[in-house]
């Protein structure tokens, strides 16, 4: 099966760019450097594939391939978080520089707002799942107008810590808090597993998956929750990194060509493995640290976005 | 057989449907006629359960739809709606397909390709069944779609403006298809349809809505007559007697 070889392609080009990140440059001291490339490698698996994961699903479930999750106002309600907790506490608090509760108290106001938000929308039958993305919008740019105006208040010094959050990161990531992150995603994705079934079905539009028999209202209520966890844990493990998944399940569908989301779902992750595998390698020994992996993935992905618009427009 | 009891349904303060109660007969064809807005489309994804009533209830079967699973109604009935976008890379099997999923859940097994094979040649798609959506014209793309219904093997089947976007050739052809399906298998299928003659010609029994409400019901012979259809469309229409069939010449 052509699927399957291409798979195992990926499989093969996700390992290569891990052992390339493991394993170039290690100099002398490899003892102390390879236990500090393993954790940020096994956090760059983690957040490439829920992002990836998350990215499909929501687009599965809205019938549209160029959004992505962070359009319901999770990134931008992260930054929120973290800018309100430096405004009222300091840089130098516990709350701010402690990694475990920061993630905590992150995931926790992503989740309930996302939470709250599906409650607004599934109250009434029958809602267009268009009025959610609409009020996430109006929500993240209510979120973005706050943050700004809080950082323009800020300590200029206390703000260095807030830009550092501003762009995801691998540099700077705790053990604890990755298997913090790891269990979470695992229960979650292990919940993914009723519904994969579903997603086949969903693509079609509304209608005809209710005609399938699939329960509607149900399905997508629990796919959406699955996405908010998953966005929360990737943003408040390395930062906003949303874009990342537009790219790579793009990516995947112009690969694959396929519907099956089964196959779907394992490329989308390994593409986006692939990619931050790559980019961190780039991070690291070409920019020597001078740039952000996001920065990179925003510009790329960027270029990517500007040219499916074109193309979507010339059929 | 459907029973709608007493069904209505507003947006906002229009009601689009109002107080409406109608029996469907099994094993015939039942088409929906009536001007724009009258309320055909919304009756049939109530009775289809992918709107839901404001008010009254649908039965199928002597069971309320509401009450029932909804895996266990798509192995009873099927709807296709008249708008069918797809920017999914689909071909047409893969599509026809995917009206065997109330069965296996979406591990195809033998049986279902025998279901498979069976919808594509009735819509006669045999030579074109590896093509890709994309690549077919309107009508093609329709035909597909009703063999996707047929697939699923329900005993009701709901088509809203399946002639959408045909032409002639292909708008009998799928009215024969809908015939046999009745008279071979016993299906029941209700339509919602805009050309009178094909109701005229095709259907058993027509009910006709204006403003929500049933203007007239009953078998063909008794809804195409002038009287009838000038309360229905507000149009003066003679109707000609043309091989044992009605045909309205409405086009002055």
């Amino acid at each position: 099966m052509r699927d399957k070889s291409k798979l195992i392609l990926l499989l093969i080009l996700a390992g290569a760019s891990i052992a390339g990140y493991m394993f170039i440059e290690l100099g002398p001291n490899w003892d102390y450097a390879l236990p500090r490339r393993a954790e940020k490698i096994a956090a760059i698996v983690l957040t490439g594939t829920v992002i990836a994961i998350a990215t499909l699903l929501f687009q599965t479930v809205t019938n549209n391939r160029i959004l992505t999750p962070s359009i319901i106002g999770l990134d931008s309600l992260y930054m929120l978080v973290q800018t309100t907790l430096v405004f009222f506490l300091g840089s130098t608090s516990m709350t701010v520089m402690n990694k475990q509760i920061n993630f905590a108290i992150s995931i926790g106001f992503m989740v309930v707002f996302a939470l709250l938000l599906y409650r607004l929308l599934f109250r009434r039958e029958g809602q267009n799942i268009y009025f959610l993305l609409l009020l996430g919008l109006i929500f993240g740019t209510f979120f973005g107008s706050f943050t700004s105006f809080m950082q323009v208040l800020i300590d200029p010094n206390e703000f260095q810590i807030i830009q550092d959050r501003m762009f995801a990161s691998f540099n700077n990531i705790q053990t604890e808090v990755l298997i913090m992150a790891t269990v979470l995603t695992g229960v979650t994705l292990l919940y993914l597993t009723k519904f994969v079934k579903y997603l086949d079905v969903l693509s079609l539009g509304k209608e005809t998956a209710i005609n399938l028999g699939v329960d509607y209202d149900y399905t997508v209520k629990r796919l959406l929750v699955i996405v908010a966890i998953l966005v929360s844990v990737a943003t408040a493990l390395v930062g906003p990194i949303t874009f990342l998944g537009l790219l790579v399940v793009n990516v995947a569908y112009e690969m694959f060509k396929t519907y099956k989301h089964f196959t779907l779902i394992f490329a989308s992750a390994l593409v986006s493995i692939v990619a931050l595998a790559a980019g961190q390698m780039l991070v690291e020994h070409v920019f020597t640290f001078s740039t952000q992996l996001s920065v990179i993935i925003n510009f790329i992905g960027g270029i990517y976005f500007i040219y499916l618009l074109l193309r979507e427009s010339r059929t | 057989m459907v029973e709608v009891h007493s069904v209505s349904k507003s947006y906002g303060l229009k009601a689009v449907v109002d107080n409406v109660s109608v029996n469907i007969e099994k094993g015939k064809i039942t088409s929906f006629i009536g001007p724009n807005g009258a309320g055909k489309s919304t009756l049939l994804s109530i009775i289809s359960r992918l709107m839901s009533a404001d008010t009254g209830e649908v039965l199928i079967d002597g069971q309320k739809v509401k009450e029932t699973k909804s895996r266990d109604l798509a192995k009873k009935i099927a709807i296709l709606k008249q708008s069918n976008h797809l920017s999914l890379r689909l071909s047409v099997r893969d599509l026809v397909s995917f009206g065997r999923f109330p069965y296996s859940q979406g591990k195809l097994t033998k049986e279902d390709q025998v279901y498979i094979d069976e919808a594509i040649r009735y819509m006669e798609l045999e030579d074109m069944q590896d093509k890709y959506l994309d690549q077919l014209s309107g009508g093609q793309k329709q035909r597909a779609f009703i063999a996707m219904t047929i697939a699923q093997d329900t005993e009701y089947i709901l088509l809203d403006e399946p002639l959408n976007n045909l032409d002639m050739k292909h708008s009998v052809q799928i009215m024969k298809v809908l015939r046999r399906l009745a008279d071979e298998l016993g299906k029941t299928i209700l339509i919602v349809i805009h050309d009178i003659n094909f109701a005229s010609v095709y259907s058993d029994y027509i009910v006709a809505l204006k403003d929500g409400k049933i203007e007239a019901q009953g078998t063909v012979n008794e809804i195409i007559t002038s009287l009838t259809l000038k309360r229905i469309y507000g149009m003066d229409m003679p109707i000609q007697e043309i091989n044992n069939q009605k045909i309205c010449v409405y086009f002055s």
